[in-house]
């Protein structure tokens, strides 16, 4: 409308109208996501800013040994091959694995994929004495290279990695263990900050350009060795947005086509200009972690009361419908989810069990934060809950602070704030062992690792036992979903919601699936005229 | 002239070092990591020492303050924790979108501020001198994110005329002023930003105005006969010390850029590196950026204080 009041534009302008305009005719187009992100990831192989990084930089620019199948929107991801055909444990010792490389892939530079390169780049992770050992790399990687030990090369074709425990589920972690171009950074002199600017992978997409804090853009690669995954645009543009109303301003606007997370009260705004709003269920909860040590929540009356109080459909109702209600702590579409207690809204059975718990009124600290990585509608929700608890018969009290602080008390453990009932946090369920032994696994215990109320019993320790020296996936997977139910029955967290991950998008744009998972393949998108 | 330059330059040195102080002290005393970052979730604490002693932050406070201090004085700011580039790098080339930013909200801040402020000291008490000032308290009492995103709802949304957010269709480096594919990135948050300073600089001159018209020597202007548009001239000459401190600060003010307004637009200057270093705990690039913000305070004022004395030989003689 503007332009129609200026008419002496120059002609450059009109020029370059014209070029936008033959660009987004052409077969494929662009994709330009707004991410929830404030910054651009970091990458040099593991990236930063949390999932989104991982999601939009490091899967399009490279691959793990093992990869995460996003292809269908219907069951949940698990892990599939990637730059491993296939994995084995070692008959002979139960803590080596046998990894067999997929041969004739080739780095985005040209160079050879190897077993030369996996040890490379476990190395580069992993030994501090070896020259590309990155610190900021080896903090990225900690949460996956926990057990890890050691690696060989084979031949050229395979590689032994070692853990230091038996670890059934280890290929997990590799499955975050993205593979770099050891050419690449050799040839940048291990010049890190020089390589993300020029980063090389296998992966579908080719790195174009990165302007700091603004914008990183990709092209495919033709050459993919899936062919089935050969980006189906022209061209991937990720941005930084981290006001959820500007994200919304942007694909109204026509800035960009694809936003992450927006906020469910602009939903209704997004459908009536036409936007598709696609949503799934994925392993993403929203809890409170709780002090099993000291304080009411080592009574489990009253951990369940806390339970009871909770109307999840009022949460869900708050956000717009755009969340399941939790009962637990995976949601209902994971393999091991099994049959958990559901803990129906029931007011006066909360308070008849505080009320045998003798804690009437029950006093309770939790430490939130007022914002936050995948934290939802954190301080509406917060105020909800809290109303709901008080019905019952608690009395709520909040530590209100930011993400960082959070993170703090949370990576510290009960020990350091023992006078604190528990904290709100949404949490990454990616992997059965993140999801369900780590929250509760005695070797996890805070700050070792994410069991942060020190959770401890015998049954939960011979259950993760188990599980870790169960090779047999049939047999895991009925080990996994006993112990899920049985941490339900324990009543182990406040359950309250799944989020569901709505993402808004043009209706230019099709073919995108919405896989069960915290990553998405942005290949298959196609942008039409 | 020469001396006034030397002092003010002398005088930088403590103000620089007294935020330096101040501003290591507060990031350490809010709680959280500087590692954030870069550190899971569930890091353990052997590996969060292990990377707080590779960074250099297992030091005691004093003594990384130091280390910091003494590679300052050597040109060198460190690297950035979050993204491994060096601070200067980061700091500067903020700085500079800030400054494209500025060239626009500057000029359309000071001109609108002062006219607006002249109009309603020139009219005491009259409609427009209302008109003014209900206009700029409502200037500085709104809160500019919300006029930025109702800017947007109109503009951006409603009436597509106008972009939403970024810098350029192609970011930054591509960014040009006189291209208008590029220009009309910086109009929504140029308003936003100039608001504000609209309102304080027109308040701030009809106030010195209205002080000055009420002086002696304004009467005895009057008196000898002088007309009424050389009499407002000698007022403006008059009224316009403290007009330009005030300037002078709200200038500071918009090279800082805004940290809510840059987020908003998603603008790329020092206010949005600003807000990302505080919240990641970023303490290299936030030591960096407050140490230059500082510094081109104390230059802005220092500019001002020179142009008073230019102005006023009041002043000089002081």
């Amino acid at each position: 409308m503007l332009r129609r009041h200026l008419p002496g534009l120059p002609a450059a302008t009109f020029g370059a109208a014209l070029l936008l305009a033959a660009g987004a005719a052409q077969a494929g187009g662009t994709v330009t996501v707004a991410m929830t992100a404030g910054d651009l990831p970091v990458d040099a192989g593991q990236p930063d800013q949390g999932a989104e990084g991982f999601r939009f930089v490091g899967w399009n620019l490279y691959d793990a040994l093992i990869n995460w199948d996003l292809s269908r929107s219907d069951t949940a991801s698990d892990i599939k091959p990637g730059l491993a055909t296939e994995w084995h444990i070692d008959p002979a010792n139960s803590k080596r694995w046998i990894f067999t490389l997929r041969p004739g892939v080739k780095f985005h530079d040209g160079c050879g994929f190897s077993a030369d390169d996996v040890v490379w780049n476990l190395q580069r992770l992993n030994d501090k004495s070896s020259p590309q050992f990155n610190i900021q790399q080896f903090a990225l990687s900690r949460s996956y290279m926990t057990l890890y030990d050691g690696v060989e090369k084979i031949d050229d074709m395979h590689v032994a990695v070692t853990t230091k425990l038996v670890d059934a589920m280890f290929p997990y972690d590799m499955a975050y263990v993205p593979m770099i171009s050891r050419c690449r950074a050799e040839a940048l002199k291990l010049d890190w900050a020089a390589y993300t600017n020029a980063p090389s992978g296998t992966g579908p997409y080719l790195f174009d350009r990165m302007v700091p804090h603004e914008r990183m853009e990709f092209v495919p690669n033709k050459a993919y060795w899936d062919p089935k995954r050969i980006p189906k645009q022209d061209r991937l543009v990720i941005l930084p947005m981290p006001e959820a109303s500007t994200r919304t301003a942007a694909l109204l606007n026509g800035q960009v086509n694809f936003i992450e997370a927006p906020s469910p009260d602009t939903i209704p705004r997004l459908k009536a200009a036409g936007m598709q709003i696609v949503t799934n269920t994925y392993p993403h909860n929203w809890v409170y972690n709780l002090n099993y040590v000291k304080g009411p929540f080592t009574d489990i009356r009253v951990r369940k009361a806390a339970n009871y109080a909770i109307n999840r459909q009022d949460v869900v109702d708050l956000l717009g419908g755009f969340a399941i209600v939790g009962y637990a702590q995976v949601p209902p579409a994971l393999p091991y989810y099994g049959h958990p207690v559901h803990y129906e809204y029931d007011v006066a059975k909360a308070k008849a069990l505080l009320k045998e718990a003798g804690c009437l009124p029950c006093k309770v600290e939790f430490a939130i934060s007022n914002s936050g990585s995948g934290q939802m509608q954190v301080l509406p929700m917060n105020e909800l809950v809290k109303s709901q608890l008080e019905e019952a018969g608690f009395e709520v009290t909040f530590r209100v602070m930011d993400w960082n602080s959070l993170l703090e008390i949370s990576r510290s453990g009960v020990d350091k704030y023992p006078e604190l009932a528990g904290y709100n946090v949404s949490r990454l369920l990616q992997d059965p062992v993140t999801a369900i032994v780590k929250p509760v696994g005695r070797a996890y215990w805070a700050p070792a690792g994410s069991n942060w109320g020190h959770w401890q019993d015998p049954k939960t320790d011979e259950f993760v036992s188990k599980i870790f020296n169960e090779f047999d996936a049939d047999k895991r997977m009925k080990l996994l979903t006993e112990l899920h139910e049985y941490e339900n029955e324990q009543a182990m967290m406040i359950y309250v919601v799944h989020d569901v991950n709505p993402r808004a998008l043009s209706p230019k744009l099709k073919g995108f699936v919405q896989a069960q998972s915290w990553y998405q393949d942005l290949t298959p998108i196609e942008v039409t005229p | 002239m020469f001396a006034i330059i030397l002092r003010r330059l002398i005088y930088a040195i403590p103000i620089a070092l007294g935020v330096s102080v101040v501003c290591f002290s507060l990031v350490y005393l809010a709680p959280g990591d500087p590692l954030q970052t870069i550190l899971p979730a569930d890091a353990s604490a052997d590996t969060i020492a292990f990377i707080k002693h590779e960074y250099g932050f297992d030091r005691p406070i004093p003594v990384q303050f130091f280390f910091w201090l003494t590679r300052v004085l050597q040109g060198d700011f460190g690297m950035s924790i979050a993204t491994r580039r060096p601070v200067v790098d980061e700091v500067l080339g903020s700085l500079s979108n800030t400054a494209v930013l500025a060239t626009i909200a500057v000029p359309l801040a000071f001109l609108i501020g002062y006219s607006l402020g002249v109009i309603a000291g020139c009219f005491p008490g009259g409609w427009l001198d209302k008109l003014v000032t209900g206009s700029a308290v409502m200037g500085v009492s709104l809160p500019n994110y919300w006029v930025g995103i109702v800017l947007v709802i109109i503009f951006s949304v409603e009436m597509m005329a106008l972009p939403a957010t970024g810098m350029g269709p192609n970011g930054s480096t591509a960014f040009s002023l006189f291209r208008w594919a590029d220009l009309q990135y910086l109009i929504l948050p140029a308003i936003t930003l100039a608001l504000v300073p609209v309102g304080i600089l027109a308040r701030s001159t009809r106030a010195s105005l209205a002080e000055i018209r009420n002086q002696d020597f304004v009467t005895t202007l009057r008196a000898k006969g002088l007309g009424e548009g050389a009499i407002v001239r000698h007022m403006l000459k008059n009224a316009m010390p403290p007009v330009l401190a005030v300037m002078g600060l709200q200038f500071g003010y918009l090279m800082g850029g805004s940290i809510l307004v840059e987020t908003v637009f998603t603008w790329p200057g020092s206010g949005f590196v600003l807000s990302k270093a505080i919240i990641n705990r970023d303490i290299p690039v936030l030591q960096g950026s407050i140490l230059m913000l500082a510094m081109i305070f104390v230059a802005t004022n220092l500019v001002v204080d020179l142009l008073q004395a230019a102005i006023d030989p009041r002043i000089r003689r002081a």
